[in-house]
């Protein structure tokens, strides 16, 4: 559907693309997100940066996103729930994540930064994902169809409003970041 | 050295509006493997020939190797990144990150090799799940997608497990 505050269309999402990636990468950067340390700390619970950005953004992006979607200004852009294809990777995802130290965003902005192993990390990216387009009509065949869910969102697994999934976001989120507050405090109780 | 750095949760809300001006002005998610998997059709292409990617099903159909809105995307995150740590004066060349080296040393063949195998391996997940930190744990998450809280969950999990088996010994600061 076409939403109406969608004016940029056609060639115009080149530069869109590049002026979105753009600001996305500084954000990345000044967000402290293309340091190794600062990832892998975060799956050690010694630095919680990482789960700061994205939680935030997840619940300002969510609501902003459920309120303009409620006024049609918006479509969903949904990933298919092909659960044995996602939880396998995952898994890999997870493993892969702490082995190279960032992940595929913060790992292209890492070599903006100057970070050597960033770059060796991605021509290793590029050999994973044409290993992935060679294996795909396999993949396809046998992977991803079993147990798919479709483009399912949470809200449709249960017949609360749309609302309260929101409620439980922001809610979620508040008791997280105070999670964090009290065992950054109790850690490092000088800062 | 520190970069001169942001408050998180500012960054993380900047990067919620980011996501809200991509899908109302663009309609566009935020996202950057299939940008890289694109640039792997492109750079096999001297080992397979214009032909052979052009035949293979993923490169035809699912990440095209062109310069589109999402391969432009990664492309200016690379620039954005640039400019900010160029502009901050943080900008350094670096090869073994410290708490690599508390935990492995100073080898640099040793990270390399790591790094490359870390990356061959995230990839390959993020292209089997359909989407990485940015097309799923955030893009996807903020619209409440089953995929990617499922990929959100499961990915923290696994990587918990992976850091705590790798540098549990290192010194807690």
């Amino acid at each position: 559907m076409h939403t109406p505050l969608a004016f940029i269309t056609g060639s115009n999402l080149l530069w869109a693309g590049l002026l979105f990636g753009f600001i996305f990468g500084v954000l990345l950067h000044r967000g402290g997100v293309t340091d190794f340390n600062v990832i892998v700390k975060q799956f050690l619970f010694r630095d919680f940066t990482v789960l700061k950005v994205m939680f935030t953004a997840i619940v300002v992006g969510g609501v902003g996103l459920f309120i303009l979607h409620g006024q049609e200004l918006s479509n969903w852009h949904i990933k298919p729930a092909t659960m044995l294809a996602v939880i396998l990777g995952a898994l890999l995802f997870g493993i892969g994540m702490v082995i190279y130290g960032y992940c595929p965003g913060t790992g292209i902005a890492a070599i903006a930064a100057g970070k050597l192993d960033a770059l060796v990390g991605f021509l290793g990216m590029l050999v994973g994902a044409a290993a992935y387009a060679l294996c795909y009509d396999w993949i396809a065949a046998n992977i991803l169809p079993v147990a798919d869910l479709g483009k399912k969102r949470l809200p449709e697994l249960s017949t609360l409003p749309e609302w309260v999934w929101y409620a439980g976001l922001v809610a979620l989120a508040a008791i997280v970041f105070a999670l964090v507050a009290r065992v950054e405090k109790a850690r490092f109780p000088a800062s | 050295m520190k970069t001169p750095r942001w408050n998180p949760y500012l960054v993380g809300a900047l990067i919620g509006v980011l996501s809200i001006l991509t899908f109302s002005l663009a309609d566009k998610p935020i996202g950057i493997s299939t940008g890289i998997a694109q640039a792997s059709g492109a750079c096999s292409v001297p080992m397979l020939g214009a032909d052979g990617v052009a035949a293979n099903t993923y490169w035809a159909k699912k990440a095209v190797p062109a310069w589109d809105y999402g391969s432009l995307f990664v492309l200016g995150t690379f620039f954005g990144a640039l400019v900010s740590s160029l502009g901050s004066g943080s900008f350094k060349l670096e090869s073994v990150p410290a708490l690599w080296r508390e935990r492995f040393g100073p080898s640099v063949g040793k990270r390399f090799l790591a790094a490359f195998i870390g990356g061959v391996v995230i990839i390959f997940g993020a292209r089997l799940a359909d989407g990485c930190t940015s097309g799923h744990g955030i893009s996807g998450s903020l619209q409440l997608a089953v995929s990617s809280w499922t990929f959100f969950i499961v990915m923290f999990i696994s990587g918990i497990v992976t850091a705590f088996i790798l540098f549990r010994g290192t010194s807690q600061s």
